[in-house]
């Protein structure tokens, strides 16, 4: 891939359908480098569809369609040369519930470089630890790497999804909702963690949770729901991309009505 | 709403108590219902385990030739050596050794036996130098002895001793709970009726009888032939039924599009897993036996392996199809979030998650295989047959085929020998399901290490 453009990613005019249905309709947006970007609104607005779009991960569904472009440093995602197995490489994703294999802390970490080739028992060993430090867990699991994944408590198979994610050293982590099964205490911890990563790497978060997006993000989009008023159900609704800017000032002097009164809890 | 107006649809507090009554005895009438049919199952899996037990043990009468203590006082043919047994042989069955001879060592056809040089009707046998230009009628009794000697092994000459001299027949064989409560009864009846009989207490099932091959006497008969069938048969039966049921499987789940045909696959799957053995078996007979004669050898292992694989590749496909279904998809999104392709996706992480499901459900689908007797005997099991299979194109018989002709022989002596071989059918049907026990639980651990 080509390695221009001012931003990491690029969103022009995109339009993302479910089989007939639009689901997102004409988002532009551009994510600035190595700064925390949050996706906040309504359930059903679209924001996760969004992020999914960016690794290319909403390929998974078969009636899922996207028009416009979405482009990584200049270099169009959705080009017909592009493979989605090398996006995904470069823009890793940690998902809402905790998902790691069914295997050891270390095979876990070690899976995504073994994947790309990497076959060195030494090399693998320092891409272990050093992302197990990455991730605030290495002095947690130091001493039993051999255990399984699931042994782990939510909040650090949260952290080892995250460690395992940058392992393949990927250049924008995406995260969907990635504390909404956690407490507050590892809510804190993987807020604290995203705050040292984005110095190397440039994160996107889904969240439901207005104040963390204030805590956590430098930039904010909201999304909301526009439905045609004539036709009922939920087929005639898309989200649309509201509002998107710098977080204080998107939190302190939104500029639509709707921002105010979603930011203002009046409704979720 | 004012308080007035309000009016509840909840029942008053009598009532409710007296429907609650009536609520919980509802609940305890069929909770006995239940444990009802348990103890009916229960008791219906006792009683048939009861029936084949009971058949394979118990006292046999029988009377005999010749005493084996008069053989040999220690009442043992193993301790005789080789000359010692063939002595008894010539003794008692002079006439027959010629026989012997021929059917143990010729190497020819029988028309031409009688008329070669021994030297290259025995072809292959220990022939001492004096003899080779000899037919095998011009052999004396004493070059006969030598021959038998020379070329039989201690076993064979043994099964000669105890099938053509001691001659053992069994006049009357009873249950094993006749013979547990009922002594006295058999007692009077050997004592009244076979005063000659010899009464002993018989175990139907015995290492002989595991490892004697097929037998027109019922006391010599033994499984080693069916056993060895059955063990061909599924062996070729799970080399093709498995690479291709969890092939089709995973094709099936992760890769198919779901549009109409492959849902119209899919159903037919589920019911082709419906359809009766048998009509696999008339498939097996019209495809692989008849116009595939030429790849299958006709009614060999490979036929009978093939339409067993047939009948039980839907079951695979569905069990398989069920455990890859039950494979989190959160597990492939993660394998995928990382780069992974498709195939590293399925190999390293599905096909690994659903692995124990995989493997119980195809084993539970041999031990089907195992059973099934209605598809052998339309492709044409033999249903006698002495020599052991040596591969794939080889003439066979199996455990379920044995025991069905078995049992419908009219001597009393082949229910008793049927009954030892379900014993051992369905040790062997136990052991299958106790291997899918097994690597369900040593899959399952070390997933979550």
């Amino acid at each position: 891939m080509t390695e221009n453009g001012a931003y990491a990613i690029e969103l022009k005019n995109v339009n993302i359908y479910y089989g007939p249905k639009l689901a997102v309709s004409d988002v532009n947006l551009n994510i600035q480098r190595q700064k925390i970007t949050a996706f906040i609104g309504p359930s059903g607005c679209g924001k996760s569809t969004v992020l999914r779009a960016i690794n290319r991960m909403n390929d998974l569904i078969p009636s899922a369609r996207l028009e416009g472009e979405v482009t990584f440093k200049g270099q169009n995602l959705y080009a017909p040369n592009v493979d989605a197995v090398e996006v995904r490489r470069r823009i890793g994703m940690v998902f809402q519930k905790a998902n790691p294999f069914p295997k050891s802390i270390y095979d876990n970490i070690a899976y995504g470089p073994r994947l790309l080739g990497v076959r060195t028992k030494s090399v693998l060993d320092e891409i272990v630890e050093r992302s197990l430090k990455g991730a605030f867990l290495w002095d947690e699991v130091k001493d039993d790497l051999n255990k399984s994944g699931y042994a782990l408590s939510g909040g650090q198979q949260q952290r080892l999804c995250i460690a395992r994610t940058i392992a393949v050293e990927p250049e924008v982590i995406l995260m969907d909702e990635p504390c909404s099964a956690l407490d507050p205490i590892a809510t804190q911890a993987v807020e604290d963690l995203m705050r040292i990563l984005v110095k190397q790497y440039t994160i996107i978060i889904v969240t439901h949770n207005m104040q963390q997006a204030q805590r956590v993000s430098d930039y904010t989009a909201f999304y909301s729901i526009r439905k045609k008023e004539d036709v009922p159900g939920k087929e005639n609704r898309w989200g649309i991309l509201n509002e998107f800017a710098v977080t204080n000032e998107l939190f302190s002097n939104p500029q639509s009505e709707e921002t105010e009164r979603y930011i203002r809890g009046e409704f979720g | 709403m004012s308080a007035e107006t309000r009016r509840s649809h909840m029942p008053n507090e009598d009532t409710f108590k007296q429907r609650l009554q009536r609520r919980n005895l509802r609940g305890g009438v069929w909770s006995r219902f239940f444990s009802l049919s348990l103890i009916i199952a229960i008791l219906a899996l006792f009683a048939l385990f009861f029936n084949i037990v009971n058949q394979a043990f118990g006292y046999a009468a029988s009377v005999s030739d010749v005493n084996i203590t008069e053989l040999t006082p220690s009442g043992d043919l193993g301790t005789l050596s080789n000359d010692e047994l063939v002595a008894i042989l010539t003794q008692y069955q002079e006439r027959r050794l010629a026989v012997y001879i021929r059917d143990n060592l010729s190497r020819v056809d029988n028309s031409v036996y009688s008329t070669l040089p021994i030297s290259e009707s025995l072809t292959g046998s220990n022939i001492p130098e004096a003899l080779a230009t000899l037919s095998a009628g011009q052999l004396t009794t004493e070059n006969r002895a030598a021959l038998l000697v020379n070329n039989l092994s201690q076993d064979q000459l043994i099964d000669l001793v105890q099938s053509d001299v001691i001659g053992e027949d069994i006049l009357e064989a009873w249950s094993l709970s006749d013979s547990l409560f009922n002594k006295e009864m058999i007692d009077a009846t050997v004592a009244e009726e076979y005063p000659e009989a010899r009464l002993y207490f018989r175990s139907w099932l015995s290492f002989d009888f595991l490892t004697s091959p097929g037998s027109s006497d019922p006391i010599q008969a033994g499984i080693r032939t069916a056993l060895l069938g059955t063990i061909w048969v599924v062996g070729i039966t799970i080399l093709f039924a498995f690479p291709i049921g969890v092939g089709a499987a995973i094709y099936l789940e992760e890769y198919a599009v779901q549009n109409r045909l492959n849902r119209l696959i899919e159903t037919n799957i589920r019911n082709l897993a419906g359809v009766p053995s048998i009509i696999y078996g008339l498939l097996g007979l019209a495809i692989l036996v008849r116009s595939l004669s030429g790849v299958t050898g006709g009614r060999t292992i490979l036929s009978a392996g093939l339409t067993l694989a047939l009948l039980i590749l839907p079951v695979i496909i569905i069990n398989s199809q069920e455990a890859l279904r039950a494979v989190p998809s959160s597990i492939r999104e993660a394998s995928l979030g990382l780069g992974a392709t498709k195939w590293q996706t399925i190999w390293k992480q599905v096909l690994p998650s659903a692995m124990p499901g995989v493997l119980t459900g195809t084993i539970l689908a041999l031990s089907r295989a195992v059973g099934e007797t209605a598809p052998l005997v339309v492709i044409g099991a033999s249903t006698f047959i002495v020599s052991d299979p040596s591969g794939p194109l080889s003439q066979f018989t199996a455990l379920p085929i044995q025991i069905y002709q078995w049992t419908a022989r009219p001597q009393a002596e082949y229910r008793d020998i049927a009954a030892a071989a379900i014993i051992v059918l369905m040790v062997l049907l136990l052991s299958l399901n106790a291997t899918a026990i097994i690597l369900r639980q040593r899959f399952r651990k070390s997933l979550q290490g």
